[in-house]
């Protein structure tokens, strides 16, 4: 099947070259970043993880919201939904690979990476973290390929599939647990250390990775002949607005423990988050960007009228995307760090060439889930 | 490592010298007369040894600016710490830090005025249940079961940096860029670190394996640092805790950290 990603128009190549470019130019930074060490980034002692782990917590969530097509489609034989489940399978493959890349860049020493697997240590989340993660992505590539495979043959898919897109479903809610537990059981950091972490990431995720999907099958119905059909975009919409409002919900959640609770260590963070400490802001314009977004999504998702408009949708979708990425993202991790422990305020902010590799990482990504796209698309054309 | 590192090499490649360059049979011969280090020679000093270090600070003892700083210049001149003219590469395995800084909980707005003057010593606090340690993916960092240190193995560190968040105390330091550089004198008897790794204090356990007490406690003056085993009553560490009341940092979180200060 992989052959069907090879034949295609002028813009679909032009498009993948313009995408080989950004990871290109995202290459030769990392290997700035590799021969200089990550102490070109922002990185401090203080604000030790910074863009890079935002990413990788942001795309954990979308890879975990294919289970957002995949439950409805396998469990509750929701029919729509039959035509993208392997969009958001595919989806979750090229998100999982971003995850690990983003690790990769991350460590300081690289070629060891290995020795996670060769002394492993049980007692750590991040140990767990990589073997969730790469059990989903097998998983994922598994059966999707399984599944698009016997669509190709037009013959009914093996068996043995079934059982194991059941466990897809529950192991997409432990990557991302896993990823909060990262955070929620540190007793050095009190912003983190807050047991609505998974349900918030949660929450979260099946908000953002619905929000894209909605935005790439508007994109499909533009450019491609595909189209998902309405009915599947409408579904999308209600969950993304059920999981945004709980998500919202979370956030308010904290605010009242940290601030009712009066405890200072838990509302500097938040102080740092919103209003800045002293003429340490760095974060504030994000975050009110961040709240305002979450304001425009909700009041367009809220009203059917509104939300039935496409235009509104997708005006709502991004707002919806990019408000999670800014809040789970640089708001989740940077703020945990500041003030440290000591109650010293350090500021983060990505230097040029982190923000390359970030952008050339994506790009990666969109490469993969251009080229998975492609060969699905190709088949579905075929069978229909 | 009791054994010198410097001398064993050079025995053992003066050996393999000998053993490569001359007919097996007169290799006993050859060795014998290149006048050897023999191993008991290597092994004279006896190591420093306890079933728990623990180290005492006293804090009265630390409004001697001076003392603070020669305890942090002599670790770091020992360790190889590179020097970083600027807070984001910073590399520190022990350091001063204000009062309020080290003991938030203990400060308030009327605390006695000394308090304001006193240079807080902090480092590695050698937890008895240390967080770093539980979220290492590579196992490496660990806590030395014979005495309690807190270890690192610098070869095996990936470079996560996940021990720096979960350290309570901001002890650890991620090597940014090439540190070698930055090393003003070089001790060529202890090991330099490469870049992308994490170091932090090991209570000097170089140190101790010849018999040496740690640089900061040997350099301290009007015993402003004493250290010990926690375990052995009759220590001095002990006798200072029976006596005197006594802070550890953020004792709250149940981390048990080993570094006591006297207040």
């Amino acid at each position: 099947m992989l052959e069907k990603a090879l034949s295609g128009d002028k813009r679909y190549w032009t498009w993948i070259a313009f995408l080989l470019l950004v990871i290109g130019v995202g290459t030769l930074a990392y290997l700035k970043q590799y021969n200089e060490g990550l102490g070109i980034t922002g990185l401090s002692r203080d604000v030790t993880w910074g863009f890079y782990i935002a990413q990788l917590t942001f795309l954990v969530g979308v890879a975990a919201s294919a289970v957002m097509v995949v439950l409805p489609y396998y469990l509750h034989n929701f029919k729509a939904f039959g035509k993208i489940t392997i969009l958001g399978e595919f989806l979750a493959i090229a998100s999982v690979i971003m995850c690990m890349t983003f690790v990769f860049v991350d460590l300081g020493q690289p070629t060891r990476m290995v020795n996670m697997f060769l002394y492993p240590s049980l007692n750590s989340v991040l140990f767990w973290d990589s073997v969730v993660l790469s059990v989903y992505l097998l998983l994922n590539l598994l059966i999707s390929w399984v599944m698009l495979g016997a669509e190709k043959k037009d013959i009914a898919p093996p068996k043995w599939i079934k059982p194991l897109i059941y466990l897809s479903i529950p192991w997409a809610v432990s990557i991302h647990t896993v990823t909060a537990f990262l955070y929620s059981g540190l007793a050095a950091r009190p912003f983190w250390l807050s047991a609505v972490i998974a349900p918030r990431f949660l929450a979260s995720a099946f908000a953002a990775g619905p929000a894209l999907l909605i935005i790439i099958c508007m994109l499909l119905r533009k450019l491609t002949k595909f189209d998902a059909g309405d009915k599947a975009i409408d579904k999308l919409a209600v969950i993304m607005t059920y999981a945004m409002s709980i998500n919202i919900f979370l956030i308010l959640m904290e605010l009242f423990t940290a601030l009712y609770s009066g405890i200072p260590e838990h509302i500097s963070h938040f102080e740092y988050l919103f209003l800045g400490i002293g003429d340490k802001t760095a974060l504030v314009p994000w975050m009110w960007f961040s709240i305002f977004l979450a304001i425009v999504s909700l009041i367009i998702l809220h009203f059917p009228k509104l939300r039935a408009n496409y235009n509104l949708l997708a005006l709502g979708s991004v707002a919806v995307f990019f408000s999670i990425w800014i809040d789970k993202g640089m708001g989740m991790v940077v703020t945990g760090f500041v003030p440290n422990p000591l109650g010293i305020v350090t500021e983060y902010l990505p230097t040029l060439p982190e923000v390359l590799i970030t952008i050339g990482i994506y790009a990666l990504g969109a490469l993969i889930v251009t080229g998975l796209y492609k060969i699905a698309l190709a088949v579905k054309e075929k069978a229909a | 490592m009791a054994v010198d590192r410097r001398k064993f090499l050079k025995a053992a490649g003066l050996v393999a010298f000998g053993v490569a360059a001359s007919p097996l049979t007169s290799a006993a011969q050859e060795v014998d007369s290149l006048n050897l280090i023999k191993p008991e020679e290597l092994l004279q000093e006896k190591p420093l040894t306890a079933k728990r270090w623990a180290m005492v600070i006293d804090l009265k003892k630390c409004l001697d600016h001076e003392n603070v700083k020669d305890c942090a210049k002599a670790c770091h001149e020992e360790h190889n710490v590179p020097f970083f003219d600027n807070p984001k590469d910073e590399i520190k395995w022990i350091w001063d830090e204000e009062f309020h800084n080290a003991f938030h909980e203990a400060n308030h707005e009327h605390i006695a005025e000394k308090y304001h003057h006193i240079k807080v010593p902090v480092l590695c606090n050698h937890c008895d249940n240390p967080p770093c340690v539980r979220v290492c993916p590579t196992q490496a960092t660990w806590r030395r079961e014979k005495d309690g240190i807190v270890m690192m193995d610098w070869h095996r560190c990936i470079g996560c940096r996940y021990c720096i968040v979960a350290c309570p105390y901001g002890s650890r330091s991620f090597n940014w860029r090439d540190p070698r550089p930055h090393i003003e004198k070089i001790n060529e008897n202890f090991p330099r670190r490469m870049r992308g790794v994490v170091e932090k204090c090991t209570f000097c356990e170089e140190r101790l394996a010849k018999g040496q007490i740690p640089a900061c406690v040997e350099v301290a003056k009007n015993d402003a640092i004493v250290f010990g085993d926690l375990e052995d009553p009759n220590s001095k560490v002990r006798e200072l805790l029976r006596e005197r009341f006594s802070l550890r940092r953020k004792a709250a979180l149940g981390t048990q950290p080993e570094v006591y200060y006297l207040v």
